[in-house]
């Protein structure tokens, strides 16, 4: 296969990677104003993801790098044209790195709040503001002859991306319910199971209308073929609804797959609506920037392949056991739950 | 160039400057007191003696409290390559792009992976699991620095590439990973970690001490600290010299920049102190105490070597590249020299004079000495900034040696508002992180505090 195709799809594997990872720890950081009702519980929702969010958090920096390495280009118009929005996004991620190991540091119920604030606030902004960001790389944006991005902050909001921006907040959050609903016991378990089934409905609806218009995008404004991109959104609307169904039959191991499941398919629906451009340039179309030539030479894209092959199997080895040694669930008496995940967890 | 461009310049630069000199702070304790920590759970694994458990754990709390803030800059800097040098990005990314990707890949996963098992998995891991863990986090982060290194290194001194359509493109990936810039930087980074780490648990001991607070316990966290500082501190004073020689080949204005050197001479004085001496107009110190033939030395390795001049180096750039100043802030380079120097050879000392009072037994009451090596604890981090400012600010005008300015990479499409705005936000986000991580550093490290706060959380219920 051609190694520079093969990179487009590895970094939108990437992106799933820390989407579908990271998309139900900020969900669990969106609802920790919300659910739990007392520091107790509070602090049991910080446990189901303490472990693991850095580990998370690390798919976006090997996603960042390896779109300087392999796409120069891309990293370079995008970075610079996203700037405001980006220093937006690390500003929230700061914050909510910060509060994951400031948090416990004092009993003081106000320093307390203030982190579980922070966190809960970072992982909004950063939500809404990826969401937006991936979104208009597809919609199109001011780009010059010479590939620099020539808008300004604003062009960055129109009705489409300001709803990927919401569509990816709700998903986040309805991510991280199903997500608690699998690590956490007892009444916490049965709150996060309730917003699950609330946050389904609205969830699957924005889903649904968000993706529908992503095809219209790409048709439109990316002169693609309504196939391919209408494969991966149906299928995401497909397992959206599937989650729903499975929220409501009680069956939470399921409806986390399934939540997962639609997250990593809203990435593959923009990626494959993008391709073979990797940023969209309107109004001049002709600007955009294509997978081509964006990319880096042939000899650090072997290497690069040779270094992904090597460690990204590595990588999800590691993580992948660091989720079982967490696995138990997060409760007053520290159940152990059987070594597989449970098909069917949620006591509510 | 227009005087607007050069402010945006400018104001990149100072960014740039500001995070990535904010993001070492934490960066090298990070590299040094891992080991450390590593090392006191170690002998607790071997012993069981509780000592080390408690040393393992009230030092672990300082590590980690530190290890956020470096994690949570360490993004700020790969962002901002692409945010503020577009140019920059796609002229260098063939090369420099890799080394970046290794690290998030090879490094990075590694460290944070296994430091939250390390965190959380106290009583989730057998004990022999639980340690290696934390020493597969360690690699992680002697990795990072590697690979870091590796891509700044081809800034100073490119190599393994060619230049095609106006962009870098990487030929050897051996040759960039072997850079001998790299290795010697590397080596030199490792030490400064050694440095920070043993330097701070020397102090946080003799704090301690002063109190006359768990005496008996933070005597063997001195112990252990003095074993790795004193080497450390001697090793560094070699190895920083040998560092300069290689920029004497690599980088040669660099090094007469940070010499003041505007004539070439053999054989070379060493300038402890001057003033003076500056600038092109004023090239003669009004004062000055120097150490004959040292430089020579310092920079060639023979007490008899030559040194070409700023002049001669100016006249040979301007014949390769063309018109334009290839000088680097003189004054700033010059003291920056000097200060990280000054300040390896005092850390030295300091760590000489506690191991003389530790064998003499006379460690636990030299009060003097404990407000000393208190102190002592800003030390490394004067060095350690004023070491990169030297390295960055002596490769100007250049962004990468001979290929690339500085003043032609900055982002086109970013305005002096977009940058005003992200410098004013990282200044206040930085300064409210340092303050805080300040304050707990302190509270977790002060001897006065209560017992019961002196453990580590424990996992899930406590966090």
């Amino acid at each position: 296969m051609d190694l520079q195709i093969f990179w487009f799809v590895l970094i939108a594997g990437l992106w799933s990677a820390y989407f579908l990872l990271e998309g139900f720890d900020f969900g669990v950081g969106m609802l920790l104003p919300f659910l739990p009702k007392d520091e107790r519980e509070r602090s049991q929702m910080f446990a189901t993801i303490g472990p693991v969010w850095d580990g998370n958090e690390v798919w976006l920096v090997i996603a960042g790098a390896a779109t300087f390495a392999a796409f120069p280009a891309w990293y370079g118009t995008m970075f610079s044209g996203f700037y405001l929005a980006l220093l937006l996004v690390l500003f929230f991620l700061i914050i909510r790195v910060v509060s994951f190991e400031w948090r416990d540091k004092s009993g003081s119920s106000r320093w307390r709040a203030v982190w579980m604030w922070a966190n809960a606030a970072g992982s909004f902004g950063a939500s809404l503001i990826w969401g937006i960001g991936l979104s208009n790389l597809l919609y199109g944006l001011p780009i010059d002859s010479n590939g620099d991005y020539s808008g300004t902050f604003w062009d960055l909001f129109s009705g489409y991306t300001v709803l990927g921006g919401v569509t990816i907040v709700l998903l986040f959050a309805f991510h991280g319910s199903t997500y608690l609903t699998v690590r956490t016991t007892g009444d916490l378990c049965a709150r996060a199971a309730a917003a699950a089934r609330r946050l389904s409905v609205v969830a699957a609806l924005v889903l649904a209308g968000f993706l529908s218009w992503t095809v219209a995008v790409a048709v439109d404004r990316n002169d693609k073929d309504v196939f391919p991109p209408i494969l991966p959104a149906a299928l995401a609307i497909a397992a959206v609804v599937l989650a729903l169904v499975f929220v409501f039959a009680r069956r939470s191991g399921w409806a986390f797959v399934m939540t997962a499941l639609a997250t990593v398919l809203w990435v593959a629906t923009v990626f494959t609506s993008l391709y073979p451009r990797v940023m969209v340039s309107s109004p001049d179309f002709g600007n955009s920037l294509t997978v081509d030539g964006a990319s880096s030479a042939h000899y650090t894209l072997v290497l690069m392949t040779v270094v992904a092959a090597i460690f990204v199997p590595l990588v999800l080895l590691y993580q992948g056991w660091t989720y079982h040694v967490f696995r138990a669930r997060v409760g007053g008496d520290e159940v152990e739950t059987p070594p597989l995940a449970p098909a069917s967890g949620g006591s509510g | 160039m227009t005087p607007l461009a050069s402010t945006v310049v400018d104001l990149a630069r100072v960014q740039f400057a500001t995070t990535s000199l904010y993001h070492f702070l934490f960066v090298p304790l990070t590299l040094g007191l891992g080991p450390i920590v590593a090392t006191f759970q170690t002998l607790w694994y071997r012993t069981k003696d509780e000592k080390w458990l408690r040393l393992t754990r009230f030092f672990g709390t300082l590590f980690l409290i530190n290890f956020a803030i470096g994690v949570a800059t360490g993004l700020v800097q790969e962002f901002e390559f692409g945010m503020n040098w577009s140019v920059y990005s796609r002229f260098v990314g063939n090369v420099f792009g890799a080394p970046l990707a290794v690290e998030g890949l090879a490094a990075f996963a590694l460290e944070s992976t296994f430091l939250g098992l390390w965190i959380f998995g106290w009583d989730r891991l057998s004990p022999r699991l639980h340690l290696a863990t934390l020493w597969i986090a360690v690699v992680g982060t002697w990795l990072s620095a590697y690979f870091i290194l590796v891509a700044n290194s081809w800034m100073q001194h490119p190599v393994g590439y060619k230049i095609v359509d106006g962009e870098a493109q990487l030929t050897s990936a051996w040759a960039l990973l072997s850079n001998d810039f790299a290795l010697r930087a590397y080596l030199h980074t490792i030490l400064a970690g050694l440095i920070f780490g043993s330097i701070l648990v020397l102090g946080v001991a003799c704090w301690h001490f002063l109190r006359g607070h768990d005496v008996e316990l933070f005597r063997n966290a001195a112990k252990v600290a003095l074993i790795v500082a004193v080497p450390v501190t001697l090793l560094q004073l070699v190895v920083g010299n040998r560092f300069g020689e290689a920029v004497t080949s690599q980088q040669s204005m660099k090094i007469a920049a940070s010499e003041a050197q505007w004539d070439t001479c053999q054989p070379c004085s060493f300038s402890l102190f001057q003033i003076g001496g500056f600038s092109e107009d004023d090239q003669t110190p009004s004062f000055s105490i120097t150490i004959p033939r040292l430089l020579s030395y310092m920079a060639t390795g023979s007490f008899d070597g030559q040194v070409q001049g700023l002049t001669e180096l100016q006249r040979q750039e301007e014949r390769k590249y063309g018109r334009g100043n290839y000088m680097p802030n003189i004054r700033v380079i010059f003291w920056s020299m000097r200060v990280m120097a000054f300040a390896g050879v005092l850390m030295f000392l300091v760590a000489a004079l506690g191991a003389w009072l530790y064998w003499r037994k006379k460690l636990e009451r030299a009060r003097w000495f404990h407000w000393t090596a208190l102190v002592a604890i800003a030390l490394p981090y004067i060095a350690a900034s004023a070491g990169w400012i030297l390295t960055e600010m002596g490769r100007q005008p250049w962004i990468v040696q001979g290929l690339l300015k500085t003043s032609e990479a900055n982002s086109p499409s970013v305005s002096t508002t977009s940058l005003g705005i992200s410098l004013g936000v990282f200044i206040a986000l930085y300064v409210v992180l340092g303050v805080v991580d300040f304050v707990l550093m302190r509270r977790y490290a002060r001897p006065d505090r209560p017992a019961s706060q002196e453990e580590m959380p424990e996992p899930a219920v406590s966090y």
